[in-house]
């Protein structure tokens, strides 16, 4: 198998199949976690402004007061790999033009050379989060396989796709099929490693806020 | 029946819910929960972060609630809960967590963890692994009436003492009236001086109150220790109390987890709503001031601070009232770093501070509490829950600090005109 | 263009002496090494040493076998409109044996090869156009040989084997599924000479100049790559030196054949070109003498100087588009449901029946 072979595969038949995997297992996993259910809170609610799922949604995006200095890296390392993830992946003209033919959404990108730079700066957040793991006692002590693991699903998809783009390293054919092959896997998986926080953390986030929200917390 | 480790697991796969599953999904390691805890903040050791205080439990639901985890057990990959394994947790699951629910606040992706170690304790205590602290709290609680033995003759001669000092007659067992107030036996043994505030304050407002003979005492430590079964029995004579008596409102006292016992858990562990409101006396006060009817003389001058109960505030909404009332009385009143939703646990709530052999790491964690007074220097320290307080003693004299703990109930009835 | 296939007492002369006699002036000649120089990017001075070499050179003999192909690449490499740097591959070489070209038929051209191979044994050159069939021997013959035999009967003797076009370097469209004849590449069958594989379809005629220029100058083949290709010639990607690569970088991007952006000549990329992923010099060198190449005349790159180009999707859909994405997303996404009921289904059993086995806890129970 030749590189445009490889990348056609996994353009055609390999895309097929990690959505595939991906859409089962999100639907799979959501089905497995949500449908154990809860007890209706009898004790009688209070009401407050801004107590309830939805605000803490919300609320839990920015650090609450006195936070962001105790964990500079986690807060300020993770905003910027998570909306330069966003960025990379829903503004850069190629991949607008994926997700159009697969969804039927167009919608306008940004400049490549603005993409290229959030791609830079999210690899070295990225790096950033990954040296604060190994350096901060409690975080090093809660690491395991899966850490590492995700980590690297995370950060090759990022980094083969900028190599791609600038023709580095490999032909940019085959730079371009691992690039894509990195991206299938981390659709397979993504559903079965921590990486589903992606789609769990709206729901813990609304199950926190709304039992706190009972209670007139706002969360 | 005795406790066993079958027993305890059975009692998690009864507890685990969709939120817990949620949480344990959403966890990405990130170790923040850590900075939000006072036992991991002031002993560094990175056992003390929150989320992995719930591993055990993390495994059964893995093992039990997910296809995958199911096929890694059917396989024979998977690590099983050991009793070995529990009686390690034991430490982490109730000395080290005061059920303060800081981390369940700052947790990024949402988790409520303390949710999760309150359903972790139902299993510790199933399978035998609570501490012989708690459980003797809870032994006399069920046995006797109250967690440090007091009965109904001992809440009577306090009752004498203050009818004394006061010249108010308690009313005890009146039916009809508006309000049912409830003790916990700290304040019935250490604080006599709330049961006196709270009938200064109800002449001065003019509202009718009672005491109960069955229902005095309003700690709960079933629920501390985390047993529905136990906190049931508990509660259920507080219910029994107040609807015999036909009462509105019972009154929590200034205790934190009694309020969540009460105003959260009661209806849920008896399972069904209440017939009656329930409210922290600080949330009645308060609801006198914005009527008007409280009106006080004089002002205190020295420096005064407010130490936010876990339970009262964070835990149970009750944030503003402390600091309209405290405004009422102090001309000198200043706040804490983090005071309010951000505060610091005393480090002996949630049953911690019956634990003996739990002392030292809790006078570890007090160093977080003298840090933040260390920030504002205050002449006397306020607050409103008798378990606070007593813990707060503790660690000041500990660590030599000369700092008068008053409750705020009793300041406020300080000065209400003669 | 001059006919330079003539018998072999021009074989013995060299390549100066066969340039004078055609009247290629020395200036022109120069010209033509800077140009080869340049087109294959040898280092400064290169040039001077190329002419040199080359002047120097004896006319090698070439004998050229055709296979499965369409005589596409002999028409790149003689139909240009007039005489032009890659007619001049003629003067280079004394081509011997030629289907298309030579005059000489039947026993006679045969026996033409046999006498080139015999004269020249460890010398001549071996330019293979098309593919060969292992199907069935009897699916392409030459006087009744087949083509695996006349191949390496051919090549036995051979200083280099060229395979021209990409039925030659990579089997091409006989060898598009489902690949009937059974047709493989010149290089999959000669493991023991080096080969030059020259894929495109056609190939641009300049690359089998410049090939056989520094083979003729420097005694040995240019650099090649992994995929045995000169790299001077296939080290980019038509992408990278297309000159509306721009619009691609700016995301503006043709949306059909008649739309503003094809007429603002945006980039192809919807619209199936495959210039990202096709190496060749075609955006450089450009064809019909630098006239133009399919993307400045409107139409994506078909990828043709790829392996398996005719089987790696349709030469209208676009590179990043998947197959069937809506229908297997459809598809999973029920069986996940369908899945995720069943679990749920068994959890909630298993939580009942733990819930049932409750024993209510009494203070004895709470010691082991």
């Amino acid at each position: 198998m030749n590189s445009l072979q490889l990348l056609t595969w996994a353009r055609g038949p390999g895309l097929d199949t990690a959505l595939a995997v991906f859409v089962l297992g999100v639907l799979w996993r959501l089905f497995e976690i949500y449908s154990l259910g809860r007890k209706q809170d009898l004790s009688a609610p209070r009401h407050a402004p801004g107590a309830s799922g939805w605000a803490t949604v919300l609320r839990r995006s920015l650090p609450p007061p006195g936070m962001l200095p105790t964990s500079p890296v986690s807060y300020i390392g993770g905003y910027v790999f998570h909306v330069g993830l966003a960025v990379v992946v829903f503004l850069f003209a190629p991949h607008i033009a994926l997700l159009t033919s697969l969804l039927g959404l167009a919608w306008p990108g940004l400049p490549s050379q603005v993409v290229d730079m959030v791609t830079v700066v999210t690899l070295a957040a990225m790096i950033a989060v990954l040296a604060d793991r190994l350096a901060k006692p409690a975080k090093r002590f809660l690491s395991t396989f899966g850490d590492w693991f995700t980590w690297t699903l995370t950060f090759l998809p990022v980094l083969t796709g900028w190599l791609a783009v600038h023709h580095l390293l490999l032909p940019y054919t085959l730079m371009l099929a691992i690039h894509v092959l990195s991206v299938e896997l981390l659709l397979v998986l993504l559903p079965f490693t921590k990486l589903f926080h992606a789609f769990t953390a709206f729901g813990s986030r609304w199950f926190n806020g709304t039992v706190n929200g009972h209670k007139g917390v706002a969360v | 029946m005795s406790a066993s480790l079958e027993k305890g697991v059975r009692v998690l796969k009864e507890v685990i819910d969709a939120p817990i599953a949620s949480y344990f999904n959403s966890c990405v390691h990130c170790g923040i929960c850590a900075e939000a805890c006072l036992f991991y903040t002031e002993t560094g050791d990175p056992k003390y972060t929150p989320i992995h205080k719930l591993e055990p439990m993390r495994r059964i639901y893995e093992q039990e609630y997910t296809l995958l985890g199911r096929l890694k057990k059917w396989a024979g990959l998977a690590k099983a809960v050991t009793d070995n394994e529990l009686a390690e947790w034991q430490e982490l699951v109730y000395n080290s967590c005061t059920l303060c629910g800081r981390c369940s606040v700052v947790c990024p992706v949402g988790n409520d963890i303390v949710y999760m170690v309150r359903k972790m304790r139902e299993g510790m205590s199933a399978s035998g692994h609570s501490p012989e602290g708690i459980q003797g709290a809870v032994k006399r609680t069920v046995t006797i009436g109250s967690p440090m033995g007091v009965k109904l003759p001992a809440v009577k001669a306090q009752m004498k003492h203050v009818q004394a000092d006061t010249g108010i007659e308690i009313p005890l067992d009146q039916e009809g009236v508006e309000y049912l107030v409830t003790l916990s036996s700290m304040e019935i043994m250490n604080f006599p001086e709330y049961l006196g505030a709270i009938a200064r304050i109800m002449r001065h407002v003019g509202k009718t109150w009672t005491l109960s003979s069955e229902a005095f005492e309003a700690t709960n430590a079933g629920m501390q220790i985390g047993n529905s079964d136990l906190a049931r029995v508990i509660v259920s004579r507080i219910v029994a109390g107040a609807e015999k008596l036909k009462v509105k409102t019972v009154i929590s006292p200034e205790c934190g987890h009694a309020y969540t016992a009460l105003r959260w858990e009661g209806a849920n562990l008896v399972g069904r709503p209440f017939t009656f409101k329930v409210q922290h006396i600080v949330e009645v006060l308060e609801e006198f001031r914005a009527a008007g009817l409280l009106k006080l003389d004089g002002m205190e001058t020295d420096r005064l601070t407010f130490h936010d109960p876990c339970q009262l505030g964070r835990r149970g909404g009750v944030l503003q009232p402390q600091r309209n009332l405290m405004k009422m009385v102090a001309k000198n009143f200043v706040e804490m770093p983090d005071a309010g939703f951000m505060n610091w646990c005393c480090g002996g709530g949630g049953g911690a501070s019956t634990i003996e052999e739990g002392e030292p790491l809790r006078l570890e964690a007090f160093k977080r509490k003298r840090k933040q007074l260390d920030a504002v220097k205050p002449d006397r320290l306020v607050t409103a829950c008798a378990n606070c307080r007593i813990v707060l003693e503790e660690g000041l004299e500990h660590y030599n600090m000369d700092l008068p703990v008053i409750g705020l109930t009793e300041t406020i009835a300080e000065h209400i005109p003669d | 263009m001059n006919n330079k296939l003539y018998p072999s007492p021009a074989r013995a002369s060299t390549v100066d002496e066969v340039l004078v006699r055609h009247g290629v002036s020395r200036r022109e000649f120069l010209t033509f090494c800077a140009s080869l120089a340049a087109a294959m990017a040898l280092p400064a001075g290169a040039a001077e040493k190329l002419a040199a070499g080359l002047a120097k050179a004896r006319r090698p003999s070439v004998i050229w076998l055709s296979f499965q192909e369409c005589t596409g690449c002999t028409e790149s490499l003689t139909r240009s409109a007039s005489p032009s740097l890659e007619s001049l591959i003629f003067d280079l070489i004394s081509l011997d044996y030629h289907h298309t070209l030579q005059a000489a038929s039947g026993e006679a051209a045969e026996a033409a090869r046999m006498a080139a191979m015999r004269e020249n044994a460890g010398k001549y050159i071996v330019v293979v156009d098309g593919s060969v069939p292992l199907g069935n021997p009897g699916f392409s013959t030459i006087a009744g040989v087949a083509n695996i035999d006349v191949l390496m009967n051919t090549v036995k003797d051979a200083a280099a084997v060229i395979a021209m076009g990409t039925c030659a370097a990579y089997g091409g469209l006989p060898a598009a599924q489902p690949n009937p004849t059974g047709a493989v590449a010149i290089a999959e069958l000669v493991k023991d000479k080096p080969v030059v594989n020259i894929p495109g379809c056609p190939p641009i005629p300049t690359v089998m100049t410049g090939v056989v220029a520094h083979f003729l100058a420097f005694g040995a083949l240019p650099e090649l790559d992994s995929l045995g290709r000169p790299k001077a010639f296939y080290g980019e990607t038509i992408h990278d030196r297309c000159y509306r690569r721009p619009f691609y970088d700016q995301g503006k991007f043709a949306e059909s054949f008649d739309d503003e952006g094809a007429r603002r000549g945006w980039c192809l990329f919807k619209l199936g070109c495959k210039g990202p992923v096709t190496y060749n010099a075609c955006a450089t060198m450009k064809w019909n003498g630098g006239v133009s190449f399919p993307i400045q005349s409107g139409h994506g790159c078909i990828g043709c100087a790829e392996p398996n180009f005719w089987d790696a999707g349709g030469f209208y859909e676009a590179l990043s588009m998947p197959a069937r994405p809506l229908q297997v997303g459809a598809a999973a996404a029920a069986a996940g449901a369908a899945a995720g009921v069943a679990v749920a289904f068994f959890n909630r059993r298993k939580k009942a029946a733990a819930k049932a086995a409750h024993e209510t806890t009494t203070l004895d129970d709470l010691e082991q």
